[in-house]
């Protein structure tokens, strides 16, 4: 497997707004290497959702290229795509996303069981990572029993607990206060000190520090690329 | 390359449990987020609990009604034709007037039945009757009855048999004995104590001997079209036929608010045995003819069990079509109702369905959750309207003492068409949920 785990070669991606053409991306090209902890910045309407969408597997560009660990998934199809993200992707909301009628441990099982793994071993595995992010004694209440720090916890546990290549953060401190988003910024830090790949949205200069790299947007275009 | 890194992905997706335990798991998921909405899925499941309910009882219903009247046809026996005396309606008016010295004369007469034997094949037995209301005095005591002449092979011919005794002979009706067969609802009023068997009754001036007595008929005939009814059938005294020609002659006395009215009425019954069922109605038009060409007027009536029963068959049939569409139409409309719940659902659940999609649903496995949901919904209101259609018909049979019949296929029949019901009416919400966009979804609030 190559180190690059994500390339980006002249990736476009327009939207038909009734007569107008929206241009959301225009030619991006970067690579992110296994283990880098990448933050993509940018003002509203820059295209940073869009691109997290394309790195999400969640969109089709609408031309260039999408490797992701070393596969095209540019042209793959809605099945494959869902194996895509469900085998090698992570993902952590800005407003945590979880299901509410389920449980912590069932949560954070959810990736496994579209994969088809075992219940028995999906549970343990479940448990454990929730044990991984301090849960682990929270694991049968629902979603609204917790705090939103805690929430965001689980929401990390779900996106590790599939051993995904890429970890796509979401503005994941933008609904939480000062203290839980020190917290959870302290766990991405942990996840990147062992060798997690994550790539972090986010507008806050604060929470981008934390990166490694920072890729700015602006306009559809990368305006910058830069290493901390 | 780019070929194999698909086949790659793909076979991801292909590393699934057992369908079985998949599915047991999606059930469990369903049962939460059903659970999640107690009340509303009540509500929504109601609607195919009452559909599934109401025919199941309504079937039972029909089913015991139309069994109960065509057990009473039967008893008049599938290959008999029973022909009856009426008094003509334009002759009723005359009597009224009360003449002393008019003597009415209408019905069957002895020359029909030579004339029904000797013309139309295939009438094997004919069994004639004559039948006198008078009173039945045991001593004291005092029965209104019918008096009914006859021939010995009655009991067999209408399938009313005796219940202790025996019925008279061809010898005692050769010889006019003073014999006669209790009806089952006399004895109580002639003889509440004793056995009446061996005893005498006194009819008039004349003794009769009590030689048996029938059991309850009952089944005699309660339908409206044979014009009798039990009580009549249990009040009847069976006396040989000969022996009712001599001592009562040919013409009947009435005496009515002081006037007299006399009646000359041959044969009051006639009942003909057909040899095989496939006779019974080409032989029922032939007598039918036969009568036509000898009666000027209207002076009889043909009972036909067999059409009866065809027809009682053929009500049932319409019961059932009628029934059927109503139980369609009452599930269709429960079916709306799932689907118009799922509907909100699935729009309720946008956001659920789209962290699901990010997670690596595919559009199956959303599918399959909704529709899952979908079914098991109707199913359960299947099953609570199986129990409720089950327990309603007991209830009709122990308070209302009407007959019902459940039968086994009705609960099986309502069961998987509430099954089929939550297939269908689900398939186009699942179909809903699927067919998001997951970006969509996922910004959805």
């Amino acid at each position: 497997m190559p180190t690059q785990i994500v390339q980006f070669d002249q990736v476009c991606k327009f939207y038909q707004m009734g007569l107008v053409t929206v241009e959301a991306l225009r030619g991006v090209s970067f690579d992110i290497h296994a283990g880098e902890y990448v933050s993509i910045m940018g003002p509203s309407g820059c295209g940073k959702s869009t691109l997290l969408n394309l790195l999400g597997c969640l969109d089709r560009p609408t031309s260039g290229q999408y490797r992701l660990g070393g596969d095209d998934v540019s042209q793959m199809n809605d099945d494959t795509l869902s194996a895509v993200r469900g085998a090698r992707l992570g993902f952590i909301f800005q407003s945590y996303n979880l299901i509410q009628q389920l449980t912590v441990v069932e949560n954070i099982e959810v990736p496994l069981y579209y994969q088809g793994r075992p219940e028995e071993e999906s549970r343990a595995l479940a448990a454990r990572y929730a044990e991984r992010v301090g849960l682990g004694n929270r694991l049968t209440h629902k979603p609204f029993e917790l705090s939103g720090g805690q929430q965001q916890r689980v929401a990390i546990a779900r996106a590790l607990v599939n051993d995904p290549l890429v970890i796509l953060a979401d503005e994941p401190t933008g609904n939480l206060d000062s203290i839980s988003g020190v917290e959870i910024l302290k766990i991405f830090d942990d996840l990147h000190e062992q060798g997690k790949t994550i790539i972090l949205v986010t507008h806050d200069e604060n929470v981008s520090r934390h990166a490694r790299r920072s890729i700015r947007l602006r306009d559809g275009e990368v305006e910058s690329d830069v290493r901390l | 390359m780019s070929e194999s890194s698909t086949n790659s992905f793909a076979s991801i997706g292909v590393i699934r449990g057992p369908l079985l335990l998949r599915l047991r798991r999606t059930v469990r998921l369903g049962v939460k987020s059903l659970w999640l909405h107690k009340l509303r899925s009540l509500l929504t499941a109601l609607g195919i609990v009452f559909g599934v309910c109401s025919v199941i009882a309504m079937l039972a219903i029909g089913e015991g009604a139309s069994y109960a009247a065509q057990e009473e046809i039967k008893t008049l026996g599938s290959q008999n034709i029973i022909l009856r005396s009426v008094k003509p309606p334009e002759e009723q008016k005359v009597s009224e007037k009360g003449s002393q010295s008019y003597v009415l004369q209408y019905g069957l007469t002895y020359l029909d039945i030579q004339r029904i034997r000797s013309t139309i094949p295939g009438v094997t037995v004919v069994v004639p009757g004559r039948i006198m209301r008078e009173y039945v005095w045991n001593i004291s005591r005092r029965v209104d009855s019918e008096i009914m002449g006859t021939v010995p092979w009655y009991p067999e011919m209408r399938n009313h048999h005796v219940a202790r005794g025996r019925f008279f002979s061809d010898k005692e009706m050769e010889d006019k004995a003073n014999v006669c067969v209790l009806g089952a609802g006399m004895v109580k009023g002639l003889f509440p104590l004793e056995s009446p068997l061996g005893k005498d009754v006194r009819v008039g001036g004349d003794y009769y001997e009590v030689i048996g007595v029938m059991e309850p008929a009952g089944k005699g005939a309660t339908t409206e079209e044979t014009g009798d009814n039990a009580k009549a059938a249990a009040e009847r005294m069976f006396i040989p036929l000969e022996t009712a020609k001599t001592r009562y002659g040919e013409i009947l006395r009435k005496v009515r608010s002081g006037s007299f009215e006399q009646e000359r009425v041959q044969l009051h019954e006639v009942t003909v045995k057909v040899a095989t069922p496939e006779q019974v109605i080409p032989v029922a038009d032939a007598i039918k003819e036969v009568m036509e060409r000898n009666h000027k007027k209207k002076d009889y009536d043909i009972i036909v069990p067999l059409e009866l029963l065809k027809r009682a068959e053929r009500t049932k049939e319409i019961f059932n079509i009628v029934l059927g569409s109503i139980a369609a139409i009452s599930l269709i409309v429960g079916g709306i109702g799932i689907m118009n719940i799922m509907l909100a659902s699935v729009t309720e659940r946008t956001r659920e369905i789209g962290i699901r999609r990010a997670l690596g649903a595919k559009r199956r496995d959303i599918i399959t959750q909704f529709l899952v949901e979908t079914v098991m919904l109707s199913g359960a209101g299947g099953v609570i309207g199986v129990l409720l259609g089950v327990t309603i018909p007991w209830f009709v049979s122990h308070f209302a003492g009407m007959k019902t019949i459940i039968t086994f296929w009705s609960p099986v029949v309502a069961f998987t068409i509430s099954g089929i019901v939550g297939v269908v009416f689900g398939i186009y919400p699942a179909m809903r949920a699927a067919q998001m966009d997951p970006v969509e979804a996922l910004r959805h609030e």
